[in-house]
């Protein structure tokens, strides 16, 4: 590993802990069923939102899927809304009415994610052209699966983009299934950046999961979109350490290797950003961080449930 | 009032005034700027508004309404427009589960101000694929609101109505309409959601048509008055949400109710009403007939297609025997005036 910033280590360590400890908590706290939500746990994910929303300002904006807990809090979405929306309570970020599925922090420009795979994608791209038509520097950030890449309205969105030059970046989170099912079973080839290219836009690969080149290659594309030179596509391989829906392990299913997995542990980047921070500093932060996570989860413990004429409400706007 | 203008120009005056008020205002959609404007109701809103606002797209009705949604979401107001409602079925993932969704999904933090114009066809072999008429679908669904008027004068109003919403609105345009005229004052104004129009009063009988239906339940009201009946004809205009308390009204004083729908009758606006009727334990009092298209996909020949569709003659016949009079072999001659019947207004 090159010399970092070591301010940079920093920040890229504190959001990275966060995530892995909240799914973590999240895991423990499950089998009470105090969870009233399905959710799909980031670990193992978590270098690509943390390398890329670490690049982005206030002002962009992220939309996701329904494996968001890591984009949510990356991008700054506040933890005790999160772990309340979790818990189906009245101080949830959408009032117990979402879920885990999802996410949103409006203020934060975690503009929401969806539990459909891909459907967040053209309305990403529409955001980009809300923001081109205002004549902002904003950016949008669209993140989705390999799965995501099968759906029509992906493509339909990558052409959108690059035909009208919007200010979007594609991140294809490529943990290689969907659900079990491996991308090169549905794909004929491994290829999925090079298509992005087809349609009009440059587009990259970062194979090792590695959370300064991500971070890196974020800064230089971001930049690249806020001259006005139209989207950019970015394929980020990584793993689910997790089974694709709960909070356990799913090796007894068949459809994957544990070495497979056991790889990507070895590579894992919160213990690579922990050992250049060393004990000190990284002991520091996650005091901090146990601290803001346990207050979360105290928080939507002791917090109402939505009371029942919440049912009627936020259907409309007047 | 003095004017009188067609149902197209209606509505290209209700985008063309609401673009100028409001900048936020664009339209998107296949054809929008192509030489033949969607009949027209696009015409001169490039030349005026400019590529950004008015803007020809991919065929990818999915995700086209998914960037008009992210689009609203951004603060736009888009109007996305589809020549045919057989394509709004290539776009049902966005606007169900993202545009009717996105704010209760949110608690209340987001918002989708989106138009979706779209158009059912009829013959001249429209066939199976360009004559759906899927509004019953949408009727099912909570987060959206459904405009299908019948006259020019509605379909200025709420279409201005609709680009003002906060809301996805689906606003739904009959090809046969846009040969109806009627008085549309110049000046902008809207037309409330939820509000059924009286067309025309009635006392023996009331009918109920949807969008071009409506036009049918006229000219069965003159059929109707050769036999002495007097119908009352509603227009729901909005059958989402439903204006339940004008048709309830109308059906206490007559005790009679056809409902006609423009699209197959299972599940649809005349189910509804039936429902809502006998919840209201109004059923033992009034009788109800449902009529809408026979139940097979519309057959291209016309030779067919005529006994697809309910027209003046079948709906009068029907209104006719629920009056009770079925003994005296009545039947309504075709009337090529009464089939010209126009809806001008005032209201």
């Amino acid at each position: 590993m090159k010399r970092q910033n070591i301010e940079l280590v920093k920040v890229l360590y504190k959001s990275m802990y966060r995530i892995r400890r909240i799914e973590e908590e999240i895991i423990r706290i499950y089998p009470t069923d105090k969870i009233k939500s399905p959710v799909h746990l980031s670990i193992g994910q978590e270098a690509i939102s943390v390398g890329i929303c670490e690049a982005l300002n206030l002002n962009d904006v992220v939309f996701g899927s329904y494996r968001g807990h890591a984009l949510y809090l990356a991008k700054g979405g506040n933890p005790r809304k999160m772990i309340s929306e979790l818990y189906g309570k009245a101080s949830g970020c959408a009032k117990g009415k979402a879920g885990s599925m999802h996410l949103l922090d409006v203020d934060k420009g975690v503009m929401g994610t969806s539990a459909i795979v891909g459907t967040t994608i053209p309305v990403s791209v529409g955001y980009a052209y809300s923001l081109k038509y205002k004549k902002s520097d904003s950016v949008v950030v669209s993140f989705f699966g390999d799965g995501a890449v099968d759906e029509g309205g992906f493509h339909e969105s990558l052409n959108f983009a690059a035909l009208k030059g919007l200010p979007v970046l594609f991140i294809c989170e490529n943990n290689l299934y969907a659900i079990h099912s491996h991308h090169i079973k549905r794909h004929h080839s491994d290829n999925i950046f090079e298509r992005a290219k087809t349609y009009g836009m440059p587009a990259e690969r970062i194979e090792d999961g590695d959370i300064f080149k991500i971070y890196e290659t974020a800064v230089k594309c971001l930049k690249k979109i806020r001259e006005g030179e139209g989207p950019v596509f970015l394929e980020c391989f990584t793993c689910r350490w997790k089974e694709h829906v709960g909070p356990g392990d799913d090796f007894h299913l068949g459809y994957r290797d544990r070495e497979e997995v056991l790889l990507w542990k070895e590579r894992d980047q919160l213990k690579k950003l922990k050992s250049a921070l060393g004990p000190v500093v990284s002991h520091e932060i996650e005091s901090v961080i146990e601290e803001e996570i346990k207050k979360a989860f105290e928080f939507a413990e002791v917090s109402s449930f939505p009371s029942r004429e919440e049912i009627y409400t936020d259907v409309f706007k007047d | 009032m003095g004017r009188i203008i067609t149902y197209p120009e209606a509505i290209k005056e209700a985008i063309a005034q609401e673009m100028a008020r409001d900048s936020s205002v664009f339209v998107l959609g296949q054809g929008v700027d192509d030489p033949k404007r969607i009949l027209g109701t696009t015409k001169g809103l490039l030349e005026k508004f400019g590529g950004n606002r008015v803007f020809d797209t991919p065929l990818s009705e999915d995700g086209m309404t998914g960037v008009a949604i992210g689009a609203a979401l951004g603060g736009l107001r888009p109007i996305h427009t589809h020549i045919r409602m057989d394509f709004m079925l290539l776009a049902m993932n966005q606007i169900i589960n993202m545009a009717a969704k996105m704010r209760y999904m949110s608690g209340g933090k987001l918002f989708v101000p989106l138009v979706i114009r779209s158009m059912i066809g009829k013959s001249w072999g429209q066939g199976p694929q360009h004559s759906q008429s899927i509004y019953p679908l949408f009727m099912n669904i909570p987060g959206l609101k459904i405009f299908a008027p019948s006259t020019p004068y509605d379909a200025k109003g709420c279409l201005v109505s609709a680009i003002r919403d906060n809301n996805p609105v689906i606003f739904i345009e009959h090809r046969l309409l846009y040969y109806q005229k009627g008085h549309v004052p110049r000046e902008s104004y809207t037309i409330p959601f939820g509000k059924a129009r009286i067309l025309t009063q009635g006392k023996d009988i009331t009918l109920i048509g949807v969008s071009q239906m409506a036009v049918e339940c006229l000219r069965a009201r003159h059929y109707l008055q050769e036999a002495g009946i007097d119908a009352e004809v509603i227009d729901p205009v909005c059958l989402s949400p439903l204006d339940m308390e004008t048709i309830i009204s109308s059906v206490l004083k007559t005790k009679k109710l056809v409902v006609i729908d423009n699209a197959w009758m299972k599940c649809g606006l005349g189910a509804e009403i039936a429902a809502c009727l006998m919840e209201k334990g109004l059923s033992g009092d009034v009788s109800v007939h449902r009529m809408g298209f026979e139940f097979v996909p519309c057959p291209t020949t016309p030779a067919l297609e005529e006994y697809f569709y309910p027209n003046a003659k079948k709906i009068a016949f029907q209104a006719y025997q629920m009056m009770g009079r079925e003994k005296e072999h009545w039947a309504p001659k075709k009337n090529l005036e009464i089939e010209e019947v126009e809806f001008k207004g005032p209201f």
